[in-house]
């Protein structure tokens, strides 16, 4: 059996994943107290090159998150940075309790990677489909939260989370992408990025919505409708500056997410902007479901997640903005 | 130093621990003493002999580490450490105030010469052995300590961090059973028993197992991690055969998991265990 993945426009011929273990041989060559914890899933994110490249700063946990987390947290204090893989539904609801006690709440700066956020997760179904994982690191006071959605971002993101000495949660498309940003893009945990200037209604998206938000941005923009685009990489801390400065501009948001918005990043946002200035908002993303198994592009139209249902939830914020 | 003198010694600081255990709980009121009494006599002979720490720098990268997994033994160890020159031992005694320094569960955080956080039952055991490998890592002659109950063998995540400890051969790792039959809800073997024995399941790991007849016996302790020390190549467990709530007149023999005596309770407690301490100087 074998299955054809539908490919996307402008798809990066690079895997998302490789974004991480270029900038981890890097890491690794540098400082010798950079490690990577995995899950027996080397193979799915290909960190089997660290393991070869740098064996002693590579350790396989076999499958046993919680285990495993608690070990990347035991590195972590003899003074070392540890990266700690699995699948984003076992890195975050499998290891929650070890990652909040033995890494956050130790203050022990493990970062965790969850690869295939959402419906990325496609065939391997509803088992394996994370709509939930940010919310829980969310939660934990004082994590960075991550939804970067190329090879250069991870690349850039990766770097900046080990010199952050921060605990924290970065969620990882594996495979090959659309990509949005240029090799050696810059980034900064805490501050969004402005894709497009627009006047009329702001959308601001992470992860896989990233590269939907300018194809809507490109639709409105047919219609005469002005949108700003922000790649809203940086869940917590949240670049409420930002936000606040479209909403003001704009007068109505959209936001944009491959998660379950009323625990997300459209609830994080509605949480500054009904604070200091309410403007209109629609939230694109999951409604309180489960996941299930498919092709990644049944499952945008499944969940909502496209251009289309961005277009859409736009024309509604700015009707009733002007209503 | 003759070993007897030694013993005698470490026979002595345990006991000064008992005193202050109580104290520090003493000082509130109630608490988990009974899991705390249990393990004094294995952290007397770690403290009073076998570890190398400098209570001046608690962070010394050469140090030998000590995680309590059983966090709620928390006082055992603050009294230890104070004892130890940590801290005035007194500090303690704001045990579980606002703003204190010693909570109830042992926090790395927050107390001077605690090396990982722990509360949350099984976890220790895994960042006990992650400092294990760290520590091998870096060439280190330092063991890791760690001490997990026998009710707390009930989380699978002991196991797991059990089978990766024996699979890298954290022979720098040493692992306390404190087999005091009893977990909260009541004996071990109601509650959730332990098939063949904790001992034969690390064994069945992959562990060098030594099981103890008598695990508040400084002696017996000693010699078991002279014998850790002397295997090489995969990790020990020290079952040490425990009774819960040892040397609390109000809690030995009850199997109770937390107390909260009367105050002719306490004062009952800590004269008892003043009056013991002056007989075993005076042996």
């Amino acid at each position: 059996m074998s299955f054809t993945l539908i490919g996307k426009h402008e798809k990066d011929s690079r895997n998302n994943r490789d974004g991480y273990v270029t900038a981890m041989l890097d890491l690794m060559e540098k400082d010798s107290k950079v490690m990577h914890v995995d899950c027996d899933l080397e193979n799915c994110i290909n960190t089997g090159k660290l393991a070869k490249a740098f064996p002693e700063q590579t350790v396989n946990a076999g499958i046993a998150e919680a285990n495993a987390m608690g070990v990347a947290a035991g590195l972590a204090a003899t003074g070392r940075t540890v990266f700690m893989h699995s699948f984003g539904c076992f890195a975050s609801r499998r290891a929650f309790d070890q990652a909040f006690m033995s890494a956050a709440y130790a203050k022990l700066p493990v970062h965790v990677i969850g690869s295939d956020p959402g419906v990325c997760a496609a065939y391997n179904g509803g088992t394996h489909m994370p709509f939930e994982d940010c919310a829980l690191y969310m939660s934990v006071p004082e994590a960075v939260v991550i939804d970067p959605v190329d090879f250069a971002q991870i690349n850039c993101l990766t770097k900046k989370l080990a010199a952050s000495g921060k605990f924290s949660y970065m969620r990882m498309i594996r495979k090959g992408f659309t990509t949005v940003y240029g090799d050696g893009s810059d980034f900064e945990i805490g501050k969004g990025v402005t894709l497009k200037e627009g006047k009329d209604v702001a959308i601001i998206a992470s992860g896989i919505m990233v590269d939907e938000a300018l194809k809507a941005q490109e639709q409105l923009a047919a219609e005469g409708i002005s949108a700003k685009v922000i790649d809203m990489f940086t869940w917590k801390p949240l670049d409420e500056q930002l936000i606040l400065d479209s909403a003001a501009e704009c007068g109505a948001i959209v936001t944009a997410e491959n998660h379950q918005v009323k625990v997300g990043l459209g609830s994080a946002v509605a949480n500054v902007v009904i604070k200091n200035n309410p403007v209109p908002m629609e939230m694109v993303g999951v409604e309180d479901r489960f996941g299930q198994v498919g092709a990644e592009s049944f499952l945008r139209e499944e969940y909502g997640l496209t251009a289309a249902h961005i277009v859409e939830a736009a024309k509604k914020a700015i009707a009733r903005k002007n209503g | 130093m003759q070993k007897a003198e030694k013993m005698q010694e470490l026979r002595v600081f345990a006991q000064e621990i008992r005193v202050e255990t109580l104290k520090t709980v003493g000082s509130l009121g109630f608490g988990h003493v009974p899991g705390a009494m249990s393990v004094i006599d294995a952290l007397a002979v770690l403290y009073g002999e076998v570890m190398k720490v400098d209570p001046k720098n608690p962070h010394w990268e050469d140090r030998d580490w000590c995680v309590l997994s059983k966090g709620h033994a928390g006082p055992a160890m603050y009294a230890t450490l104070g004892l130890k020159g940590f801290y005035p031992v007194e500090d303690a005694y704001t045990l579980n105030q606002p703003h204190t320094n010693f909570p109830s569960h042992t926090d790395r955080t927050k107390t001077p010469g605690v090396d990982l956080t722990t509360g949350s039952l099984g976890q220790g055991m895994s960042t006990a052995t992650g400092a294990a490998l760290g520590n091998k890592l870096d060439g280190r002659d330092s063991h890791v300590f760690v001490f997990v109950g026998d009710g707390e063998c009930d989380e699978g995540q002991v196991w797991e961090a059990a089978q990766f400890a024996a699979h890298y051969k954290l022979d720098n790792l040493v692992c306390f059973v404190d087999d005091n039959k009893y977990q909260l809800d009541g004996a071990v073997d109601k509650v959730m028993s332990h098939g063949k024995g904790i001992g034969a399941k690390f064994a069945a790991f992959g562990w060098n197992v030594i099981e103890l007849q008598d695990g508040n016996d400084v002696e017996q302790i000693y010699d078991a991690v002279q014998l850790a020390y002397d295997t090489k190549g995969v990790p020990t467990c020290i079952v040490l055969n425990t009774v819960k709530g040892l040397g609390a007149t109000f809690a030995e023999g009850t199997g109770a998991h937390s107390s909260q005596p009367t105050k002719e309770q306490w004062d009952e407690a800590i004269a008892a265990a003043e009056k013991k301490l002056a007989e075993i100087k005076a042996q």
